[in-house]
């Protein structure tokens, strides 16, 4: 589609910028050229505007030898070759133009005094046509920056669908089913029990759902999305999960992105806890200091446990949120020492005020 | 009712989590033909007991503390018949190539459970030698180790080996194990100068072995590179490699060249 050609208000535009020019070609005709004001007049401002529209022929050109892609020798042939081959048919077009005027009393003898100047007029024509291949090179970059521009905004929204999904996915199924199975077992040996876990468990589920759809969310909401979760967790491990939270009152107002800490906690029961044979500890630490929110997931793991796949995952999601989120404000480190798993996060403390 | 029904058998429950334990004692409450011979909370006892108790049944866990539930059957081996019970429906194909009976999908209500128990039984009967005199001898059937080998995951190597010693289990993080012998039907894994009988065919080991870490020199020896010290000419054309602590193990003239060929690359 061509750019100028394609709108109308923009065609305007278009002609109206090369009113300048025909001001100057009818200078040009009628100072070094000889003519009568008049006959300038008459030959310069249609011949101008005709040329406005040859002239938009250079886009073509311009597009099929992009400045980053083609050569150097063949961006200049094929535009001087364009620009002599327009300037050639305007000049043909300016002859007959005079001959046509010639019929009038008023402009007798105007062609033999044109054909003097028409290598003045083959001259201007050549640097018109090579200003108007500048000027479609300008568009054509101004173009590729906006569609630039829009594929990272859909890159973005990609990335945010992504993210979605993998929110959604972060959910552990496997969470559901051995809940389920504990619920199965509770139902005939103490069914009041069993009823308490199926209203802890919807309580959880109903906390995750459309977490996905805000960016963030307060502190305080994700600690007991977190709190949900290890109720359902430790009716299923029973004493084996202890719980130790260390957490500063005036960060609960903070807003972190949703799903962010559960993951971690999960974590620390997938490959902590649940490997334990007596069980262990996971500790909760939160602190805001200057600005800055920092969280430590620690919890007590068997370094002799059999290895289990799907690990790291929930941990690479929260590390790449962090980053997309944050850049290098945000920082994410893992750290194992002797049998105590830490994570440990600092980001930059977004207050209500500040957050969407 | 015929013999093979009236029958009791014996069963071991392993799962780490006391109220999955519990829903299957629960429904095993309606089988008096099935006694529970024992519980077990984690892979080490699970193999304890089923290696002193000889059940004729296990319901097993795949995650647990210690060993995992594939682990544990490679260390019981094949006398039992075992019924995987896991939330996890990615290990059901492997469940199967190590011979699982079934494999039970948590939750699971009472006719999966049944099924699965009536299938048990078939199996248990079919084996028993006793009900099926005239029935052919069964080919001899490959070790649950060497089973376990060849249903491993693609690309996924071994990074430890689970050895058992009578109802002691060790693990050998395969950074530990100097090398490995073919001893008849076992094979010996050489881990800090001690060394651990397996039953396992060598060919399945190697296969399971991180080939840029592990090389089989020998028709009976796969060692690990990072012990090898230095390669000595032997007699007239044989070669023998030196560990680091002095162990010197013969090199075929195949497995020269393979030892060759991973120097130069």
């Amino acid at each position: 589609m061509h750019p100028i050609l394609g709108q109308f208000r923009r065609l305007i535009a278009y002609l109206l910028s090369w009113l300048p020019l025909s001001a100057m070609l009818v200078y040009l005709l009628a100072v070094p050229g000889g003519l009568t004001w008049a006959e300038a007049f008459a030959l310069g401002i249609p011949l101008c505007l005709l040329y406005g529209f040859m002239c938009l022929s250079a886009w073509y050109s311009c597009r099929w030898t992009p400045l980053d892609r083609a050569g150097a020798l063949q961006v200049a042939f094929t535009h001087l070759l364009g620009a002599i081959v327009v300037s050639g048919i305007w000049i043909l077009a300016a002859k007959a133009l005079a001959h046509e005027l010639s019929a009038f009393s008023a402009f007798n003898g105007l062609e033999p005094r044109l054909s003097k100047n028409l290598p003045l007029l083959f001259g201007t024509g050549i640097l018109l046509y090579l200003l108007a291949v500048a000027f479609f090179y300008v568009l054509l970059a101004v173009q590729q920056s906006q569609e630039a521009k829009e594929r990272e905004m859909k890159a973005g929204v990609l990335a945010r669908d992504a993210e979605l999904r993998a929110l959604k996915a972060q959910v552990n199924p496997h969470f559901l089913f051995n809940s389920l199975n504990s619920i199965s077992a509770l139902t005939s040996s103490d069914p009041a029990k069993a009823r308490e876990m199926c209203v802890l468990l919807g309580d959880f589920l109903r906390r995750t759902l459309g977490l996905g759809e805000k960016a963030a969310i307060p502190l305080e909401e994700e600690l007991s999305l977190i709190r949900s979760f290890l109720a359902v967790e430790k009716v299923r491990f029973g004493a084996r999960i202890q719980m130790e939270e260390n957490i500063d009152k005036d960060a609960l107002d903070i807003f972190v992105p949703p799903l962010l800490l559960q993951p971690l906690v999960e974590n620390a029961v997938v490959h902590g806890i649940s490997n334990l044979v007596e069980g262990g500890s996971i500790k909760l630490e939160i602190h805001s200091r200057n600005g800055t929110l920092s969280i430590a997931v620690e919890n007590s793991f068997d370094p002799d446990s059999p290895p289990r796949r799907r690990g790291g995952v929930g941990l690479a999601n929260v590390r790449q949120r962090l980053a997309t989120r944050h850049g290098n404000l945000a920082s994410f480190d893992v750290k194992t020492e002797g049998d105590r798993y830490r994570v440990a996060i600092t980001m930059p403390a977004e207050r209500p005020e500040h957050a969407p | 009712m015929t013999q093979s029904a009236d029958k009791k058998f014996r069963a071991v429950i392993v799962d780490d989590e006391e109220l999955a334990r519990q829903v299957l004692r629960e429904f095993l409450t309606a089988h008096p033909e099935i006694e529970i011979a024992a519980e077990c909370a984690n892979g080490f006892e699970a193999v304890k007991s089923v290696t002193e108790l000889n059940p004729d049944l296990v319901f097993l866990d795949v995650q647990m503390p210690k060993l995992d539930g594939f682990e544990v059957l490679e260390l019981i081996g094949a006398s039992a018949a075992v019924v995987f019970v896991t939330a996890h429906d990615n290990y059901a194909i492997r469940a199967f190539e190590v011979h699982a009976v079934d494999y039970l999908l948590k939750p699971f209500g009472c006719d999966r459970f049944e099924a699965a128990l009536t299938r048990a039984k078939e199996r248990l009967s079919a084996a028993s030698p006793a009900t099926s005199p005239t029935a052919q001898p069964a080919p001899p059937l490959p070790s649950p180790s060497d089973l376990a080998a060849a249903a491993r995951p693609p690309a996924q190597y071994l990074d430890r080996i689970p050895v058992r010693d009578g109802t002691k289990v060790f693990i050998i993080p395969v950074a530990k194990l100097d090398y490995a012998e073919a001893q008849d039907d076992y094979i010996a894994l050489c881990s800090e100068s001690k060394k651990h009988l397996k039953q396992q065919t060598i060919s399945s080991l190697e296969s399971a072995l991180d080939p840029s870490r592990f090389l089989r020199i020998h028709r009976s020896y796969i060692v690990n590179l990072e012990r090898v010290a230095r390669i000595e000419p032997y007699g007239k054309d044989s070669h023998v490699a030196v560990l680091h602590n002095g162990t010197q193990l013969p090199v075929s003239r195949a497995g020269y060249a393979r030892l060759r060929e991973f120097l130069d690359r």
